[in-house]
């Protein structure tokens, strides 16, 4: 059962309390050194969209968005494949280091390029429907808004659910399988997504 | 035993899956019928918009996370500690995001109708999100299974 990779059919409850995964309490599910760093940034943005001035808006939007755009790309082409390929006890051991980090990291920068985003539009009136672009505006939107339900409601599930089955005693193998295939797939799609919105972005950056 | 385990017991299932009110489907409905609506009023801004489509969205997508909640509390033996245990946390933090695109809003001088509309919007993804992260936690815990690894 060990060596089961992500394709592999996924074991019953039953069996996979046969042969349970080591479990461990060396981590923690939100890691409470970063929540300082998060609110620091949220503090930041508040202020950013407070002062309404470009610089910081541009700062704030451009940085946490390539941020969201290079992350999803890697975890679902670059990251996701090979931890697919990984024996449970190295996937297991990835997962308690990354996992953690990826439940402070993806909430704070989507909702910083989405706030200070849409601030930023307001600022420079590309929002505004009689914007030359404004076509490629919405569209923006559309992409954004598929990305932000698919991972708020996949992914971050599975990301947490994922977790608190590692914290467990006895995690159920089987359990962590579909939950993690839920999350490498949901990646990708997000990455693919990530495309478009580069798409996008240029577009508008050179008018 | 876990839900799932005791659904599938009970003939619900064949491989052990959970056989549970489509809770993430329904949840996923109601947050891109959330999307579609704010979308729908951004593009319009600033020109006079009718509230009447958003406003159609808006009440689909509580009725969704009404639906939700009613089939979810009809479930028997969900374990309801574990899934407060993570929904508060999540709720908390959420709230939080909710609350700084509702001050974007705000700062953006948005008023009246639209400002309804987004406002209960938000709400609403305030709420369904952390519903939807408890209820993904909650669906795998099986309460005999930990009281067996905590006694040996």
């Amino acid at each position: 059962m060990h060596d089961v990779a992500v394709d592999a059919p996924i074991v019953t409850e039953g069996a996979a309390h046969a042969e349970p995964a080591e479990a461990s309490d060396d981590f923690q599910i939100v890691p409470r050194v970063g929540l300082p760093i998060v609110g620091v940034v949220l503090a930041a943005t508040i202020a950013g969209i407070a002062v309404n001035e470009q610089w910081p808006l541009e700062f704030l939007h451009v940085v946490a968005g390539a941020g969201w755009t290079v992350v999803d790309l890697f975890l679902g082409f670059v990251l996701g494949p090979i931890l697919g390929k990984l024996s449970i006890p190295a996937r297991i051991e990835m997962t308690k280091k990354l996992m953690p980090k990826m439940v402070l990291l993806m909430p704070t920068l989507v909702v910083v390029t989405l706030s200070a985003g849409w601030q930023l539009a307001n600022h420079l009136g590309t929002v505004d429907s009689s914007y030359a672009l404004h076509g490629w505006v919405v569209a923006s939107f559309i992409v954004v808004g598929a990305m932000a339900v698919i991972a708020l409601g996949l992914l971050e599930p599975a990301n947490i659910a994922v977790l608190v089955e590692l914290k467990k005693r006895r995690p159920n193998p089987a359990v962590i399988e579909k939950l993690m295939k839920r999350f490498i797939y949901t990646a990708g799609a997000t990455g693919l997504m990530q495309v478009a919105t580069l798409v996008i972005m240029t577009k508008l950056a050179s008018g | 035993m876990s839900v799932a385990a005791e659904h599938a017991q009970a003939g619900h299932g064949d491989t052990g899956e959970p056989v549970l009110p489509p809770v993430t489907q329904l949840a996923m409905s109601s947050l891109a019928l959330i999307v579609a609506g704010g979308i729908y009023l951004a593009a319009h801004i600033p020109n006079h918009v009718s509230l009447g489509p958003a406003i159609a969205l808006l009440a689909a997508s509580a009725l969704l996370l009404a639906t939700n909640l009613v089939l979810l509390a009809r479930v028997q033996g969900f374990p309801w500690e574990r899934f407060f245990a993570i929904a508060k946390w999540a709720l908390l933090a959420y709230a939080v995001i909710a609350g700084m695109i509702e001050y974007a809003f705000l700062r953006d001088e948005l008023k009246g109708g639209p400002l309804v509309v987004l406002t209960l919007s938000l709400v609403v993804f305030a709420v369904h999100v952390p519903l939807l992260i408890g209820f993904t936690v909650a669906r795998f815990y099986d309460a005999d299974a930990e009281a067996a690894a905590s006694a040996g």
